[in-house]
């Protein structure tokens, strides 16, 4: 139960850094750096501020789903071999 | 057919069809009534939470805004997405787990305490309340544009529809409802969007078409905005004007808002597992993103045809769009230097902002006369109102009759889900955490299913009240919910469930103070000196709008600081949160 609990906090923790960065960081922090970057017509840090940051929290809320399964049956298994 | 033909079509048709799924769905206990009876599909359930989520004022007020901020814009498009991440992560899953039926329920439990539960209690009739009110408008502009009646009217026939499915089906006839109401309304803003994207960029996709090339020329999109918005005197579309501190705060604010929104968190009480709650999140944020993706290209394009199809047009030339809402009263002009032609730049064209006409008073070239003196500080002629452009936008790109009818239907659509999922979420904590578990603990579930039906109908009401009588404080305020939503409900749940020493003191404090703090900021600025409302004057540079998030931090801080004075929490207490923790 606690390596459960503590594989949780590691996976919450790299999931939240991920979208502090692609929204406070790259939308607003280094958003003026980044727009002297473009792709096609997007200055960089715009693109991230009204779209990016946007398409990464629905990448990141499947990846949790996808670890968070994954560990829920490593779990489920290691409870059923005691 | 006419718009208003197809209007009366569009509408009438979708009406009937909520009503017919509503009265497919009733609901017949107490757990049906407040959460569909946990037996609602993941992917259902994303589509109803996104339908509740998106407000009239997504729909009809959000790119509008955008396209007038700007880059600033960013804080409504992160601000209402990024609050999705932290429910799938932090709460949902774990409130799922906890299996019961409102927010005041586990805030009662996991702190041990009537008062807990009663102070939450008014903090969600606070956010709601503010919330419906906001709907109610929406619904108004709608019907009075497109359907020719009386603001009032129109605020009656919305009530009536939801009143209707909300106290017949409960949660899972407003469920089934706001699935259709959804489609409804992605429908309704995505045709207009695709359509205006191919004449402007002649790029199907809107989200591509943004940052693409015009169809008449080499020069993209966005870049002649930026010079032609410089130009006007304006900031560069693509660039900031508020401060950094600002747009972190508001946007802050706003994710941890969205989070510890009741109506939203109750969503993923209706799946059947803890495990479709995390799922239930994801689908419910691709059904949002889609829209909210798509906004801040129709905003762009807006403001680009906008520009485009007044600026040093005669007025008697105008097209015809800028006179119906001129009609309306969101849209004024005041030929300042008298020579006949519309001139739009920076700077607000009247004093006092607000146009105030001269009853129905026309001048030398036909336009509505203003009482307002002319703000000769600028060049700016024109005043126009935020809330039109997304309704004014196929009129603006001159799309068919039946698109503008369509985007009618859809926002009426996206007030009605909002309001309905917010009016089950206030009879809940009524009938539920008021009655049931704190006064009358000893009513049966009939009589409590009783009470919840007659909380909806009295909070329809009440919400149509508010409605009717229009007062203009309340519009100011609907932003305002999501920074209470951010100090007071959001750190207790979150605690509730990752820190377990947290206690009763703890909790009651941190809310108390969240509360306290925020409103305090707000009403100072906002309501006692409103002329002190800048940048000068505010707390290390943080608006009213964005000061939850600093209201959230007191709140962590200080419930943390009380706890480890006080004693910890019942040994009970502490076996629940382990039970919501563990995967079985």
């Amino acid at each position: 139960m606690d390596d459960y609990w503590k594989s949780n906090l590691k996976i919450l923790f790299w999931l939240l850094l991920a979208w502090f960065l692609v929204s406070f960081g790259f939308g607003i922090i280094f958003s003026d750096y980044l727009d002297k970057f473009q792709i096609g017509g997007f200055k960089l840090g715009f693109w991230f501020s009204q779209q990016g940051s946007i398409y990464s929290f629905v990448v990141i809320i499947f990846i949790y789903v996808y670890l968070m399964e994954k560990l829920d049956k490593k779990y489920k298994k290691s409870k059923e071999e005691e | 057919m006419t718009v208003q033909e197809w209007t009366f079509l569009l509408v009438g048709l979708s009406f009937a069809l909520y009503i017919w799924i509503a009265y497919k769905s009733r609901a017949s206990s107490t757990s049906e009534f407040y959460v569909a009876g946990k037996g609602v599909n993941p992917v259902v359930n994303g589509m109803a939470t996104a339908a509740d989520w998106m407000s009239a004022a997504s729909f009809l007020s959000m790119a509008g805004l955008i396209a007038f901020m700007g880059k600033d814009g960013a804080i409504y498009l992160m601000g209402w997405t990024g609050g999705y991440v932290l429910l799938a992560l932090l709460l949902a899953p774990y409130l799922r787990k906890f299996g019961k039926y409102t927010v005041p329920e586990f805030i009662g439990e996991r702190y041990y305490s009537d008062a807990a539960r009663v102070v939450a209690v008014l903090c969600l009739v606070f956010i709601s309340f503010t919330y419906i009110a906001g709907q109610m408008r929406g619904v108004g502009i709608v019907f009075s544009r497109f359907l020719e009646v009386d603001i009032n009217m129109g605020i009656f026939i919305g009530m009536a529809i939801v009143f209707v499915y909300a106290v017949w089906g409960g949660m899972k006839g407003i469920t089934y409802t706001q699935v259709a109401q959804y489609t409804v309304l992605i429908f309704a803003y995505l045709v207009p969007a695709v359509y205006i994207s191919i004449i402007v960029t002649n790029n199907p996709i809107p989200q591509l078409g943004f940052g693409d090339t015009l169809v008449n020329g080499s020069e993209y999109l966005l870049e002649k905005l930026d010079r032609v918005t410089t130009d006007l005197g304006f900031v560069a579309y693509t660039q900031n004007t508020k401060s950094m501190i600002d747009i972190f705060c508001i946007t802050a604010a706003l994710m941890f808002g969205t989070a510890g929104l009741p109506h939203v968190i109750v969503r993923f009480f209706t799946v059947p597992s803890f495990k479709d709650a995390r799922k239930s999140a994801g689908y419910a944020l691709i059904f949002i993103a889609l829209l909210y993706t798509t906004a801040p290209a129709v905003s762009a394009f807006a403001r680009m045809n906008l520009i485009d199809s007044i600026q040093d047009v005669d007025y008697v030339n105008s097209p015809q769009w800028f006179k119906n809402w001129e009609e309306i009263g969101l849209i004024a002009w005041k030929d300042k230097n008298q020579d006949g032609k519309i001139r739009y730049s920076a700077g607000t064209a009247l004093e006092d902002t607000k146009p105030k006409y001269l009853g129905q008073e026309r001048g030398s070239h036909g336009e509505r006369l203003l009482v307002n003196p002319p703000n000769n500080k600028n060049d700016n002629e024109v005043y126009i109102d935020r809330d039109i452009i997304v309704l004014a936008n196929p009129e603006i790109a001159k799309l068919p009759f039946w698109v503008i009818a369509l985007v009618a239907a859809g926002g009426v659509a996206a007030a009605l889900s909002t309001a309905a999922g917010l009016l089950i979420t206030l009879s809940a904590a009524v009938s539920h955490d008021l009655l049931k578990k704190t006064f009358m603990p000893q009513i049966s579930e009939r009589k409590e299913l009783l009470y919840s039906r007659l909380a909806t109908a009295a909070a329809i009401g009440l919400a149509g009240a508010i409605g009717v009588m229009n007062l203009a404080f309340v519009a100011q305020v609907v932003a305002f919910a999501f920074g209470l939503a951010a100090s007071t409900l959001f750190p207790v749940l979150l605690l509730g469930i990752f820190y377990k020493r947290l206690n009763k003191e703890g909790a009651i404090a941190g809310m108390l103070i969240g509360l306290i703090f925020t409103l305090s900021y707000i009403i100072y600025f906002k309501f006692i000196n409103p002329e002190l409302n800048s940048s000068d004057y505010w707390l290390l540079g943080i608006s009213p709008e964005g000061i939850g998030f600093l209201g959230m931090l007191l709140n962590l801080i200080l419930a943390i600081t009380v706890s480890s004075f006080t004693k910890p929490p019942p040994e009970d207490v502490m076996k629940m949160v382990d039970s919501i923790r563990s995967p079985q």
